[in-house]
């Protein structure tokens, strides 16, 4: 699974280093170093008014935060991966 | 608003601004004989002694804003029949010699080049004369005067001469393509080719980014320019070009501070690698001193090969300053990074050949570099950097000398002390252009207040450190 944070300057501004943070910290946890690479990119062309965008492999999410990070990376990152 | 420093820079960019248009509307094929026409329409000439002498050396412009002489590979080109052929007497007795009787000048001159005609006014015989100044220097009016041609005044690496038809000729073999003749050629006669063809093309081939991406990467010196405009609209106007995103070159800055501070203290001297013009002076005039260039590219090409590798479907044009840029990036080890390079000059014919008011824009963002890597873009702030980045890396056991020479003339002679092992210094910081890349030719205005603009933009980073800046790029 390929993992994009977006770190363009829209989505820096609103938090991506804190978001990239949380993501290593979370593939670690969970011992998923060998599952994703993660990656960064200078614009996923969705700038959002709130938080980060996220490209999983070719499904784009916006307005990641800090707060709906563990959210996001349950639903969208660590059950795909669960379920194969 | 003041859009230029000078009328000559007016010309070029309206001459950038018609190729860009025509180009746009794949005309310039049909069109490109009658550029001069549009630029100077009528019977009357406003400029020279005729339209038609006008509209020739247009011609020899627009050329040069289509790329210029393939054959020549240096981006910068004199314009012979625009060259006035300036007074390049050298030291001369002006009027204002009162024909006195203390004779300074004739004592002070060890060659006898000072003769005196009936009335003790003084001449000096250019026979004899070896154009060493003395004599202007004892003067007590100031009589004498160094006639020098502008160019070869602006050229500090004496690559100008005159040619056998007493026009400006640039010998490749010295020149580090500053620009700085560009800039202060009162007659436009030496211009930087320009590369806007190729972008515009590009553009148009990426259909609205679909087939490949179009990323502008532009340099931190971009705070000082446009001033009649919000940053955020510029941005806007990049994207209204047709580019997919625009990314701080400061943010390679701070890529290469971090890195080349590393690298400084495990070799204990080197020379910056940021400046183009400054890393071409030292192949070209202190060849034995090229082992000690960074080995980090330059910021410009750091980040464009970071982008790259981020996404592989990337064009990227670097918008700056610089005219030795335009150099750099044909280079091999930067060409497969960075696709072509525009001057800040260039960029503004391009939105006014698309009729973009970017002051009628939304402001958009631009935001990836901490205050260090923006503030390389003024004399002395690389330096700044590095010890940050010493500091950061916490190496504590090296004692950091910066020498920041501020135009290529400080860069020689810190090389040449450098050379003879009698520099007290440790690291030079070399900026071809005074001020730093703020003076560039490529700059739309040159001001005092520009450092200021640089600093603060520096100051308005959402980043403070370099390391939180770069830290999060390496996903290993």
């Amino acid at each position: 699974m390929i993992v994009q944070v977006c770190i363009g300057s829209s989505c820096h501004l609103k938090g991506s280093r804190e978001i990239v943070e949380l993501m290593k910290a979370a593939i670690e946890e969970h011992s998923l170093q060998d599952e994703i690479t993660l990656a960064g990119s200078f614009c996923i062309g969705k700038c959002n008014r709130v938080g980060v965008t996220v490209q999983v492999d070719d499904d784009v999410y916006t307005g990641i935060t800090k707060e709906s990070f563990n959210e996001f990376f349950n639903d969208k990152i660590l059950s795909v991966i669960q379920r194969g | 608003m003041r859009k230029f420093d000078t009328k000559i820079q007016y010309l070029k960019y309206k001459v950038l601004r018609e190729v860009a248009r025509q180009a746009w509307d794949d005309k310039l094929l049909e069109h490109v004989f009658e550029i001069p026409k549009i630029i100077v329409p009528g019977k009357e000439p406003t400029m020279r002694c005729c339209v038609y002498k006008e509209r020739a050396i247009l011609e020899e412009r627009v050329r040069i804003a289509m790329g210029g002489d393939k054959t020549n590979p240096n981006v910068i080109e004199v314009i012979d029949i625009a060259c006035d052929e300036c007074p390049m007497g050298g030291y001369e007795v002006s009027d204002a010699c009162r024909g006195c009787l203390a004779h300074r000048c004739e004592d002070v001159c060890k060659k006898g080049a000072i003769v005196f005609d009936h009335q003790q006014k003084a001449h000096i015989d250019k026979t004899k004369c070896v154009e060493c100044g003395m004599c202007a220097k004892v003067c007590p009016y100031s009589a004498i005067i160094n006639h020098k041609r502008p160019c070869e005044q602006a050229c500090k690496v004496k690559a100008i001469s005159m040619s056998e038809t007493k026009a400006a000729s640039i010998d490749n073999s010295k020149c580090n393509s500053c620009g700085a003749c560009v800039y202060q050629c009162p007659f436009g006669a030496i211009s930087d080719k320009s590369f806007i063809l190729n972008v515009i093309d590009l553009i148009k081939k990426s259909e609205g980014n679909k087939n490949f991406k179009m990323y502008a990467v532009v340099a931190p010196s971009i705070s000082s320019q446009f001033t009649y405009a919000k940053l955020g609209q510029v941005i806007s106007g990049i994207k209204a070009l047709g580019f997919f995103t625009v990314v701080e070159a400061a943010l390679g800055a701070d890529m290469v501070a971090y890195a080349e501070s590393k690298e400084l203290a495990e070799k204990g001297f080197l020379t910056s690698s940021c400046c183009p013009a400054f890393v071409d002076y030292i192949h070209k005039h202190f060849p034995q001193m090229a082992e000690h260039i960074s080995h980090n590219l330059s910021p410009a090409a750091t980040i464009s090969k970071y982008i790259k590798e981020t996404d592989k479907d990337a064009k990227i044009v670097f918008i700056g300053p610089c005219t030795a840029k335009k150099m750099e990036f044909q280079k091999e080890e930067v060409k497969p990074y960075i696709d072509s390079v525009i001057t800040f000059e260039e960029l503004q014919a391009l939105f006014d050949s698309k009729d973009i008011d970017i002051t009628a824009l939304d402001e958009d963002v631009l935001d990836n570099a901490s205050y260090f890597g923006r503030i390389f873009a003024r004399s002395g702030g690389l330096a700044d950097a590095v010890r940050q980045g010493l500091k950061e890396h916490g190496i504590e056991d090296f004692e950091y000398k910066p020498v920041s020479c501020d135009g290529i003339e400080e860069c020689r002679i810190a090389l040449l002390k450098a050379s003879k092992g009698v520099l007290p210094g440790n690291f030079i910081e070399g900026m071809a252009c005074v001020g730093g890349c703020i003076g560039g030719a490529g700059c739309l205005t040159h001001g005092e207040k520009n450092k200021a603009e640089v600093d603060k933009y520096g100051r308005e980073a959402y980043e403070k450190t370099i390391s939180d800046a770069i830290k999060f790029l390496n996903h290993d």
